[in-house]
């Protein structure tokens, strides 16, 4: 699916500004996926390879380690990334009608991007505040005590 | 140092800032200061307060008085009422079982409490260095460094009976002394930081409430056992924790109590923050340690064990954050007033998280060895509505389900395995009679499946073997043999898993099956939900 997603690549210059502040150490792919993931809002081939060549190891273990974490994404993502929570403590409190109510609002099913780019509705990890449970995370923005009827509320900020 | 008549703590903890207490905060300072009270009156952000589910709350001291879901626009009243003319605001203080007011102290929320890892929460600033030494902070890594030999650290801990808090309850000290005796020219500190049992939320709150009290704790790890480095790993999603440990450690750095030659003893120690990048299994200490180096977190085979080979192959401690929080106290304080809390096999406190169906969730304190009964009656008000309490999952996802007939058995490291649950991370789920046994274990092994990192076969494919069978049977398509299957299939991932998550993945189900057998056979035998909730 295509999407009108964050700049589609990044420059070469940038990839390597980022791996010169972690010295081209091997040891610090974590932290430079993050960077360059911040910086493009995914990890796209040509980033992966960059990273690869710059770090003088192989492509194959830059792309393993890109997709072991949940939190890197190989695949452009929209504007808006919507993290819901369906563990145990968020699925106790409701959050199966969170879902439901975020997948109607948007028209796009789990795991879809809508087609405007702006919104990728998915599942996360344990968001850590299950006090205000069921909750979910839109970019860096954490709600918590939904109810399907505060959703379209929340969802109006971002429109 | 200045003087206050009156101090409005406001939670700055994350379930409070998104509530929005940021807006109170600031509604609060500048109406103190338009009222004229701002010589008076001080408002500090603090940690974590406790009761997360009455966000944003605020207490005024010296009263105590605890007000629950401010907003901005109750600000004014409040300053007026209560800051200029003395009175209670009523309407903020919830439903108080006692006349009139919320206390902080009263029993709802600290009677039955002792804060030891949580001394600081929610008292102090955490932003604030000069806060954290005025409550001590710093005094226990000074009396180690000057009056301590190494072996007296390591002795202390041993002597405490302190067992690691992140799950598995491994002696402290012992885990000490084993990187203490191995020789190497270099060793580290790891703090795992990477919480993500689902449930738990208690080590954010901790580093977010009191990061000063990890770096000291750190810090007198490093010097017991010869480390000059530590990592704080934690979770990419918890920017506030990363945020203020940043923080803190740029002013203990400025204050010279972490760098080279630390109170002039010769000793150094350095801590760097490393961000996790979402993946439960980073928590299991070799994984965490893969994970730091660059690599996929895939956990090492064991032997040989951190303690002997860890980071970049060197000696190296791994502790968990509330294990370290608990270290400062206990060598200011000694082994012996340590030992006063708890029970004689498992001392000191436990931190909970309370969820689910409770009416007060959020973040506890109490006694090692408290009973179920209490935690949910006494201190989390009990079920909403009154309903019926079906079963407590103690220690996150990976913990047993309890029944009501197990309300009354001592939570610690050693008594709950005896009835096949776990105290794990401190994660309570509580659910009531209207949850279906079904739905929640299929959402367990959901969980796991999607968790499992691949790496050895029993986890890989068990945990989606038994998602899979959880889910037929959820759908009313489970067949005789299926529970005897399950059950068999978890004993076999429980011998021959790699690493914890592969060997605890089966808890759940199998508590599930001992204690209701039953409901799951009426959806196989007669496609029937008992609770009439999972659309079978």
């Amino acid at each position: 699916m295509e999407t009108a997603a964050k700049s589609a690549s990044i420059c070469p210059a940038k990839v390597s500004e980022i791996l010169a502040k972690y010295s081209r150490r091997p040891d610090a792919l974590v932290s430079i996926l993050h960077d360059v993931q911040k910086e493009a809002g995914y990890l796209s081939e040509e980033a992966i390879t960059e990273i690869a060549s710059g770090l003088d190891i192989p492509v194959s273990k830059v792309y393993g380690v890109a997709t072991f974490y949940t939190l890197f994404s190989t695949k452009p993502k929209g504007q808006y990334v919507i993290r819901v929570c369906e563990n145990a403590p968020c699925h106790v409190l409701g959050a199966k009608a969170i879902v439901e109510a975020l997948e109607k609002e948007l028209g796009i099913p789990m795991g879809g991007t809508t087609s405007d780019g702006k919104f990728t509705l998915e599942y996360t990890s344990c968001l850590g505040v299950c006090g205000v449970a069921p909750a979910i995370m839109i970019n860096e923005a954490v709600y918590g005590n939904l109810t399907p009827e505060r959703v379209p509320l929340i969802l109006k900020e971002y429109k | 140092m200045e003087f206050y008549r009156s101090h409005v703590l406001v939670c700055g903890g994350t379930p409070c800032v998104l509530e929005g207490c940021k807006g109170v905060r600031d509604a609060l300072i500048a109406e103190v200061k338009r009222r004229g009270l701002d010589r008076e009156v001080k408002v500090v952000e603090t940690g974590c307060l406790g009761p997360c589910d009455l966000g944003p709350v605020i207490v005024v001291y010296p009263e105590g008085t605890l007000y629950q879901k401010v907003r901005v626009s109750d600000v004014p009243e409040i300053v007026e009422q209560h800051l200029l003319k003395g009175r209670v605001v009523t309407r903020l203080v919830g439903e108080a079982p006692q006349a009139g007011v919320v206390k902080y102290e009263e029993p709802t929320y600290l009677g039955v409490q002792e804060r030891i890892v949580l001394r600081n929460c929610g008292v102090i600033d955490p932003e604030s260095i000069e806060e954290y030494i005025a409550r001590d902070g710093y005094r226990a890594l000074a009396k180690c460094l000057t009056e301590m030999k190494p072996a007296d650290v390591i002795e202390a801990v041993k002597k405490s009976g302190l067992v690691g808090r992140g799950g598995a309850a491994f002696p402290t000290g012992l885990k000490w002394s084993f990187t203490a005796k191995a020789d190497a020219d270099q060793k580290y500190i790891l703090c795992n930081a990477d919480e993500g049992e689902p449930g738990t939320f208690k080590d954010r709150l901790i580093l977010e409430g009191d990061p000063h009290s990890i770096l000291e704790g750190m810090a007198i790890a490093g010097y017991a056992v010869g480390a000059d480095k530590g990592f704080i790993y934690v979770r990419g999603e918890y920017v506030l924790s990363i945020e203020r440990l940043g923080k803190a450690i740029e002013q203990a750095k400025a204050l010279g109590l972490l760098g080279s030659n630390i109170f002039g003893s010769g000793f150094s120690f350095d801590v760097e923050i490393r961000k996790g990048a979402g993946a439960y299994v980073c928590g299991e200490e070799t994984g965490l340690i893969e994970s730091i180096e660059g690599k996929r977190g895939e956990p090492r085979i064991k032997p040989p064990y951190p303690g002997t080979e860890g980071l970049y192959g060197k000696p190296t401690v791994v502790n968990n954050v509330e294990t370290i929080a608990n270290i400062p106290p206990i060598l200011l304080n000694g082994p012996d007033w340590f030992r006063k809390f708890g029970t004689e096999r498992c001392p000191g406190t436990k931190v909970f998280t309370l969820t689910g169906d409770i009416n007060n969730k959020g973040l506890i304190e109490v006694p090692m060895g408290i009973t179920l009964r209490r935690v949910i009656y006494e201190i989390g008000g009990g079920i909403p509505g009154g309903r019926e309490f079906k079963m407590a999952q103690t220690g996150g996802t990976s913990g047993g389900c309890l029944p009501k007939e197990l309300l009354d058995v001592p939570m610690d490291y050693f008594t709950l395995p005896e009835h096949g649950s776990a105290l794990g991370s401190g994660a309570l789920l509580i659910m009531d009679a209207s949850h279906c046994i079904v739905d929640i274990a299929e959402c367990f092994m959901r969980f796991f499946e999607h968790e499992s990192c691949g790496k050895c076969t029993p986890c890989r494919e068990g945990t989606a073997r038994l998602h899979e069978i959880v889910a037929k049977i959820a759908r009313g398509e489970g067949k005789p043999g299926d529970l005897e299957l399950l059950d068999e299939l978890g004993s076999v991932m429980q011998v021959s898993s790699l690493c914890g998550l592969g060997q605890a993945a089966p808890v759940p189900i199998k508590t599930m099956l001992k204690y209701f057998r039953d409901e799951f056979e009426a959806h196989i035998n007669d496609r029937l939900c008992p609770t009439g909730t999972c659309g079978i």
